[in-house]
C-alpha cells in the first residue's frame, strides 16, 4: 500500500475533541458530579491499600507479637472503605452509561436531522449504505469509548496523582524513578496516535465504501442474475472485503501492540524499582516495609497508565469515527431562506417562469433559456423527448434546485424570498419513482395529511382505483407494507401514491409520469377522479402517453431544454411542427 | 457460535500457536510479581553485596522483554486469524445474498441482508480478535493467579477458592441474562436502519410533503427505542464489575485478618500477604477479562446467529435431475403449459414482518402459451395482473406450483442458472444503473465488443446521447443512475439488453419513459437488427406490442384473450377497450 495514501494529514484533532465536548456539554454537570464521585471512589480505593500496608506492617511485627485489635481496626475500615467503593463505582458506571448512550442518541438524531436539511443532490451523490454506516458503526464505536474512556481517564488521573503523592511520601529516589517511566509511556503513546490515528479513519472510510457497495449490489440482485454478472460482482467485492479486511489488520496491527508495551513499560519501571529499592536497602536508606508498600503504590500507579494507553487507542478510533459522523454535519446545506423570506398562503396558482437557465454541474447547462406562465387553475403539460429537460423543470418548481439565472413566481412572488416550506407545500406531486415506507397501507396513504380519517383514506384509494385490491389483503389497511417487502407491484405502489397525492390537499399538483407503470384503463379511471381533483387547481403534467394530456389547457413542447412550441393539443397538432411529430409517432 | 468455529477452522494451527504465545506471555507476565516478592522477602535481606540483586532485576527485566514480544506477537496473529476468518465470512455471505433466490430475498428482505452483512460482521470480527488473546489470558490470569496463591499460602488461598466460583456464577448468570437484551438491542437498531433507509430512498417525497419534522420524529421514536434498550443491556451488563470487585476487596479484608493471625502463629511470612494483594488484582482482572469475553460473546453470538441464518439458506432452484424434468419440446420453443403461481405459497403465515398476502388470489392462474425461435409475444393487462410474474417464472427467479415452463425447447430447471440467464437480454421495469461507467453498466463483465456495445446503443436509441458527454462510454453514472433521466435510464437498460444479441429479449414497461417516436425507432431498430431474437415484451402502451406475433391479455392472474392484434380485436372486450382508450377516435383512422 502507498505510504501516502495512508499518512494522511493528520486532520483537526483538536477541533474533533473540542466538538465532541460540545456534546457533553449538557451534561457538565452531570459530568462535574461523575468527577467528584470517581475522585472519591479513587481515594477510597487508594486509602485501602494503605490500610492494607498499615495492617501488614502490624503483622509484620512477627509471630506472637501481632496487634490484632489494630488489625481488626484496619480490617473493618478496608470493608468499609471498599464497600463504598463498589457502589460508588456501580453508579459511576450508571451514570456515564446513560449520559453515553443519550449522547449517541443527539448525534444520530443530528446526523438524520441534517439529513432532512441536506439538499436532494447529496443523496445522488452518496451511497445510502454509507451515510448509514456513519449513524450504525461510527456513533457505535464514539458511544462505546464515551462510556468507558471517560471514567477511566478520570479515575486513572487521580488514582495516578493519589498514588504519585504516597509515593513520594514513601521514597523520593524511587518515585523520580518511577516518573521516568511516564514520559517513555506518553511518548509512546503520542507516536502510536500518528500511527493509528489515520489507519483508522481509512478502516471507517473502508467500512463506509464496502457498505454502499452492498447495498447498491444487493438492491440490484435481479438484475445481476439475470446477467450472469454475479462472479464480476463476487469479484470486485472480493477486492472491496479485501481492502477492508487489510485496512482492518492494518491499524491493528499498530493498535495492539500498545497494550503489551504499556505493560512493558511498567514491568521495567518495576524492575528500576526492584533495583534501586534493593541497593538503597543495603545502604541502610529504605525499610522492606516501604519498598513493599512503594512497590503496591507503583502498582497502583502503573494500572491507569497502562489502562490509559488502551483508551487511547480506544479514542483514536473513536476519533476517526467522528470525524466522518462530523464531515457529514458539516455538508452544506440547502441555502437558508432569505431573511425576510414570505409564507406562501392562499396560492392562487400562477406560476411563472422567466429567463431561467440551470445545470446540474457547472458548463453543463440543461435549461437554456426558459420560459413558461401556468395560469392559475389550468392544466399545463410538459412533453418532449426523452433528456429535453422535463423533470429538471419540476426539480426546479419544486425548489429541490435554485435555478442558475432567472426567476420563478408564484402567484407573482419570486419563490425565492418566499419560505421553501411553503413553496412546496404548495404542490401535491406525483413521481415515478414509487415510494412506500414500512408501515400500513393507511399510513402510507395518509402520509401527506397528518389527520385524515379512515373515510378520507378509503375514498383517496378508491379514487386512485386502489381500494379493490387493498380490500382483498388480509388485514385491508392495516396491512403492513414495505418498500422491499414481496408482492406489492410497481403499479399498484404508485396507485397508492397517487392516493397519497389525492389525500394531499394542495393548491397545486405534479404529476412526472405518474401513471407510468399503471395499465391505462385503470390510467383513464384515475383521470376522471384526478379531474375532480384538479379543478381550479394548477397542475404539470408530464407524460409520455400524449393521449393521457390531450385534454390540458396548454401543452408545452420542450426540445434541449428550450420550449419549442406551446399551444393546446388541437394548435399544435395543426402546426404539423415537432409536436405532430411525436404525435405521429404513436401509431407508426 | 457454530459458523463463528466454521469459519475459524482453517486457521486453527494459527489460533493454537496464538494461544499457546499467549499463554508464554500471560505465564511470563504472571511471573513478574512472583520474582519481586522472590527479591523483597529473600534475596535482598539476605544479600550481602549488590550483585544478586542486580541479577535478579536482570532476570526481571528479561521477563519484561519477553513477554512484550510474546504478547504482541499473539495479538499481532490474532489479528490475522480475525482479519481472514471474517473475510471469508462476508466473502461467503455475500455470495450467499447474492445468489438468493427471489422468494428467499422475500423472506429476509433488503435491509435486514445489508445490516447482517455489515454490523453483524463487524461484531464477529471484534469477537474473533479478541477472544484469542483475551480467552486465554483471563482464564490463565484467574486460574494462575489462584494456582500461585495455592503455592504459597494454601490456608489463605482456600478464601479464594471459596469466592472464585461464587463470583464467576454471578458473572455468567448476568450474562446470560444479557444476551437476550442485546439481541433486542441489535433488533432495534435494524429498525432504526430501517427508518433512515426509507428517509434517503424516498428524500424527494418527504420533501416535497414537507414531512421532515414527522421523518424526524418517526425516527426520533426509533432513537430512542434504541438508547433505551442499549441503556437497559448496558446496565445489566456494568452490575457484575463492581460486585466482584466488591467479593474480591472482602477477600482480601479477609486475607489480611486471618493473615494477621497466621503470621501470629508463625505459619506465614508478612511477604505472602503483600503478594496475596498483587495476585488478588490478577484474579479480580482475569474475573472482570471473562466479564468482558461473555459480554462480547453475547453479543457476537447474535450476530453470528443472524449471518448463518443467510449463510446456511440452502440454496434453491438448482437443476433437477432429468427423471423430475417435463418432456422436452421442439428446440427454440419458449413455453408456458398450464403454469399457476403464487409468490407465498410456501412461506409460514407470520414468520416475517413483510407482506401478511397468504389469502390473495393465484399470481398467475393456468397460463398457456407458446412462442416459437424468432416469434413475439406482447403481454398486456391491468396493474398487478401477473405480468411481471411472467418473467419471473422464465428466468426462474421462481418456480411455478403447477405446470412447466420451457426455455428452448427445455424445462426451465434443467438449466444451471448462468447458462438460462445467458440466454436473455432483459430490462426489468424499474431496472438498476450502478454507480460505474456506462460501459461497464452495458457490458457487465459480458464479452462484448466495442463494435456490438456501440451498435447496441444505437439501436435503443442511446447512441446519441451518450456519445453527447465527452467521455462517451467512460461517462460515470451517479448512484442509482440519478444523473439520468428517466428516459435515458431506460435507453440505457434496453442497450445492456440487446448488447450480447440475446437469444431471448425481454423488456418488461422498458420503454414506459420514452416518447412515442423513440420508442417507434426503437421497435423499428429492434424488429431490423434483433429479428432472429425470440421477443416478449411487457406494456402498458398497446402501440409497443401491437406488431407483436401474438398478444396474451392478463386479468387478475387469469388469461382472457389471446391471439394477433387483429384477432383480439374480434374477440377480446378488454383488449378493444384498452385500445380504444389509448387510440383515440380521430386518430384510428
Amino acid at each position: 500500500m502507498a505510504r501516502d495514501t495512508v499518512m494522511k494529514k493528520p486532520k483537526d484533532t483538536r477541533g474533533t475533541l473540542r466538538r465532541m465536548l460540545k456534546y457533553l456539554g449538557p451534561w457538565r454537570a452531570v459530568i462535574a458530579g461523575v468527577i467528584v464521585l470517581s475522585l472519591l471512589s479513587n481515594l477510597l480505593n487508594l486509602w485501602g491499600p494503605s490500610l492494607a500496608g498499615s495492617a501488614i506492617r502490624e503483622a509484620a511485627a512477627g509471630p506472637g507479637r501481632v496487634n490484632f485489635d489494630a488489625v481488626k481496626h484496619d480490617a473493618g475500615l478496608m470493608l468499609l472503605c471498599y464497600l463504598s467503593s463498589a457502589l460508588l463505582g456501580f453508579l459511576i458506571s450508571l451514570i456515564m452509561t446513560v449520559v453515553s448512550k443519550r449522547v449517541a442518541r443527539r448525534m444520530r438524531q443530528d446526523v438524520f436531522d441534517k439529513l432532512m436539511r441536506l439538499p436532494v443532490g447529496y443523496f445522488d451523490r452518496h451511497q445510502a449504505g454509507d451515510i448509514i454506516s456513519r449513524v450504525s458503526y461510527d456513533i457505535d464505536v464514539i458511544s462505546t469509548s464515551m462510556a468507558t474512556d471517560i471514567v477511566q481517564i478520570l479515575s486513572s488521573l487521580v488514582t495516578v496523582v493519589g498514588s504519585l503523592v504516597m509515593m513520594v511520601s514513601i521514597s523520593l529516589p524511587l518515585s523520580a524513578l518511577t516518573l521516568v517511566t511516564v514520559p517513555v509511556s506518553v511518548a509512546y503513546t503520542v507516536y502510536m496516535r500518528k500511527k493509528t490515528q489515520p489507519r483508522y479513519a481509512k478502516r471507517s472510510k473502508c467500512y463506509g465504501t464496502m457498505n454502499g457497495f452492498v447495498e447498491e449490489m444487493l438492491s440490484g440482485q435481479k438484475t445481476i442474475l439475470a446477467y450472469a454478472y454475479e462472479n464480476r460482482v463476487d469479484e470486485r467485492f472480493g477486492g472491496i472485503n479485501r481492502d477492508a479486511a487489510d485496512a482492518f489488520s492494518d491499524a491493528e496491527h499498530y493498535g495492539v501492540t500498545l497494550g503489551p508495551t504499556m505493560t512493558a513499560i511498567n514491568n521495567l519501571g518495576l524492575s528500576l524499582i526492584a533495583l534501586l529499592g534493593g541497593i538503597l536497602f543495603l545502604n541502610g536508606r529504605i525499610d522492606l516495609g516501604r519498598i513493599s508498600s512503594f512497590v503496591l503504590y507503583s502498582r497502583k500507579f502503573a494500572g491507569p497508565i497502562n489502562a490509559v494507553a488502551e483508551v487511547f487507542n480506544e479514542l483514536f478510533s473513536a476519533l476517526a469515527a467522528s470525524e466522518r459522523v462530523f464531515s457529514l454535519l458539516d455538508e452544506e446545506e440547502e441555502s437558508a431562506d432569505v431573511p425576510d423570506a414570505r409564507l406562501l398562503t392562499n396560492v392562487r396558482g400562477d406560476v411563472r417562469a422567466e429567463h431561467v437557465t440551470f445545470g446540474y454541474e457547472p458548463g453543463k447547462t440543461i435549461l437554456h433559456d426558459l420560459n413558461l406562465e401556468a395560469p392559475a387553475g389550468k392544466l399545463t403539460a410538459i412533453v418532449g423527448p426523452t433528456g429535453a429537460g422535463k423533470t429538471t423543470i419540476i426539480n426546479l418548481l419544486m425548489r429541490f434546485y435554485d435555478p442558475d439565472s432567472g426567476v420563478i413566481r408564484i402567484d407573482g412572488q419570486e419563490i425565492r424570498t418566499a419560505v421553501r416550506r411553503s413553496v412546496r407545500g404548495a404542490y401535491a406531486m406525483v413521481l415515478q419513482d414509487t415510494w412506500v415506507f414500512q408501515g400500513t397501507i393507511f399510513e402510507n396513504i395518509a402520509y401527506g395529511k397528518e389527520d385524515a380519517t379512515m373515510d378520507e383514506v378509503v375514498a383517496a384509494a378508491k379514487a386512485a382505483r386502489i381500494h379493490p385490491f387493498i380490500m382483498r389483503l388480509p388485514q385491508g389497511y392495516d396491512t403492513v407494507i414495505s418498500e422491499d417487502g414481496g408482492n406489492i407491484s410497481k403499479g399498484q405502489k404508485q396507485l397508492l401514491t397517487i392516493a397519497r397525492a389525492m389525500l394531499y390537499d394542495a393548491p397545486m399538483l405534479i404529476l412526472d409520469e405518474a401513471t407510468s407503470n399503471v395499465d391505462t384503463a385503470t390510467e383513464r379511471e384515475i383521470q376522471k377522479a384526478m379531474r375532480e381533483l384538479m379543478k381550479q387547481k394548477t397542475c404539470f403534467v408530464i407524460a409520455h402517453r400524449l393521449s393521457t394530456i390531450e385534454n390540458a389547457d396548454q401543452i408545452l413542447v420542450l426540445r434541449d431544454g428550450d420550449v419549442v412550441e406551446q399551444g393546446t393539443h388541437r394548435q399544435l397538432m395543426d402546426r404539423k411542427g415537432f409536436y405532430h411529430q411525436l404525435y405521429a409517432a404513436q401509431f407508426e | 457460535m457454530k459458523l463463528i468455529l466454521r469459519y475459524v477452522r482453517p486457521y486453527r494451527r494459527l489460533i493454537l500457536t496464538v494461544m499457546a504465545i499467549k499463554l508464554l506471555g500471560t505465564g511470563t507476565d504472571l511471573l513478574m510479581p512472583y520474582v519481586l516478592e522472590h527479591l523483597l522477602d529473600h534475596v535482598i535481606p539476605a544479600a550481602d553485596s549488590a550483585w544478586p540483586v542486580v541479577a535478579w532485576s536482570g532476570v526481571m527485566f528479561l521477563l519484561t522483554w519477553i513477554t512484550r514480544v510474546l504478547n504482541v506477537s499473539a495479538n499481532r496473529k490474532s489479528v490475522r486469524v480475525a482479519r481472514e476468518s471474517t473475510f471469508a465470512v462476508r466473502r461467503d455471505l455475500f455470495h450467499t445474498a447474492l445468489n438468493l433466490s427471489g422468494s428467499q430475498m422475500d423472506q429476509i428482505g433488503l435491509p435486514s441482508l445489508i445490516s447482517r452483512m455489515t454490523s453483524d460482521t463487524y461484531n464477529v470480527q471484534n469477537f474473533i480478535r479478541m477472544i484469542q488473546t483475551m480467552g486465554i489470558r483471563a482464564p490463565i490470569m484467574l486460574l494462575g493467579g489462584i494456582a500461585i496463591t495455592l503455592t504459597m499460602d494454601t490456608g489463605l488461598a482456600l478464601i479464594l477458592c471459596i469466592m472464585a466460583p461464587v463470583m464467576i456464577v454471578l458473572v455468567c448468570f448476568v450474562s446470560w441474562k444479557g444476551i437476550p437484551l442485546f439481541n433486542e438491542v441489535q433488533r432495534r437498531m435494524d429498525m432504526l436502519v430501517r427508518r433512515m433507509r426509507e428517509s434517503i430512498t424516498g428524500i424527494r417525497v418527504v420533501r416535497a410533503l414537507g414531512k421532515e419534522p414527522y421523518e424526524k420524529q418517526r425516527y426520533g421514536e426509533a432513537n430512542a427505542r434504541m438508547m433505551r434498550q442499549e441503556v437497559k443491556a448496558s446496565v445489566i451488563m456494568s452490575l457484575p464489575g463492581p460486585i466482584v470487585t466488591l467479593f474480591l476487596n472482602v477477600g482480601l479484608t479477609l486475607v489480611v485478618l486471618i493473615g494477621a493471625r497466621r503470621v501470629n502463629d508463625g505459619h506465614t511470612a508478612p511477604g505472602v500477604i503483600l503478594a496475596f494483594l498483587t495476585y488478588f488484582n490478577m484474579i479480580l482482572m482475569g474475573v472482570m477479562g471473562l466479564n468482558r469475553i461473555f459480554m462480547m460473546m453475547s453479543k457476537a453470538n447474535a450476530s453470528a446467529n443472524r449471518i448463518g441464518e443467510v449463510i446456511d439458506l440452502p440454496e434453491e432452484l438448482t437443476p433437477l435431475p432429468a427423471e423430475q424434468l417435463a418432456e422436452p419440446q421442439e428446440e427454440g420453443m419458449l413455453i408456458f403449459d398450464h403454469v399457476s403461481f403464487n409468490y407465498d405459497a410456501d412461506t409460514p403465515g407470520e414468520a416475517h414482518g413483510q407482506f401478511l398476502g397468504e389469502e390473495r388470489q393465484k399470481c398467475l392462474d393456468d397460463i398457456s402459451f407458446r412462442v416459437k425461435k424468432g416469434g413475439s409475444l406482447g403481454v398486456i393487462g391491468a396493474t398487478g395482473s401477473g405480468k411481471t410474474s411472467i418473467i419471473n417464472l422464465l428466468m426462474r427467479f421462481y418456480d411455478p406450483q403447477q405446470g412447466h415452463v420451457f426455455v428452448d425447447g427445455k424445462d426451465v430447471r434443467a438449466y444451471e442458472r448462468d447458462e438460462l440467464h445467458r440466454k436473455f437480454g432483459v430490462v426489468f421495469q424499474n431496472d438498476v444503473i450502478f454507480a460505474d461507467t456506462i460501459r461497464e453498466n452495458v457490458t457487465f463483465g459480458r464479452e462484448i465488443t466495442e463494435r456490438k456495445m456501440i451498435r447496441a446503443a444505437a439501436d435503443a436509441m442511446a447512441g446519441q446521447f451518450i456519445e453527447g458527454y465527452e467521455d462517451a462510454y467512460e461517462h460515470k453514472a451517479a448512484i442509482r443512475g440519478a444523473n439520468f433521466s428517466g428516459g435515458q435510464k431506460q435507453r440505457l437498460l434496453i442497450t445492456r439488453a440487446l448488447a450480447a444479441e440475446p437469444e431471448i429479449l425481454i423488456m418488461d414497461d422498458a420503454s414506459s419513459a420514452l416518447d412515442y417516436r423513440t420508442d417507434a425507432k426503437l421497435r423499428k431498430a429492434i424488429r431490423e437488427h434483433h429479428g432472429n431474437a425470440t421477443t416478449v415484451v411487457i406494456a402498458q402502451r398497446i402501440s409497443s406490442i401491437l406488431s407483436m406475433d401474438e398478444i396474451i391479455v392478463l386479468h387478475e392472474g387469469k388469461m382472457i384473450g389471446r391471439g394477433s392484434h387483429a384477432e383480439l380485436l374480434a374477440s377480446c372486450a378488454e383488449y378493444r377497450d384498452i385500445y380504444r382508450t389509448q387510440m383515440n377516435e380521430e386518430e384510428v383512422v
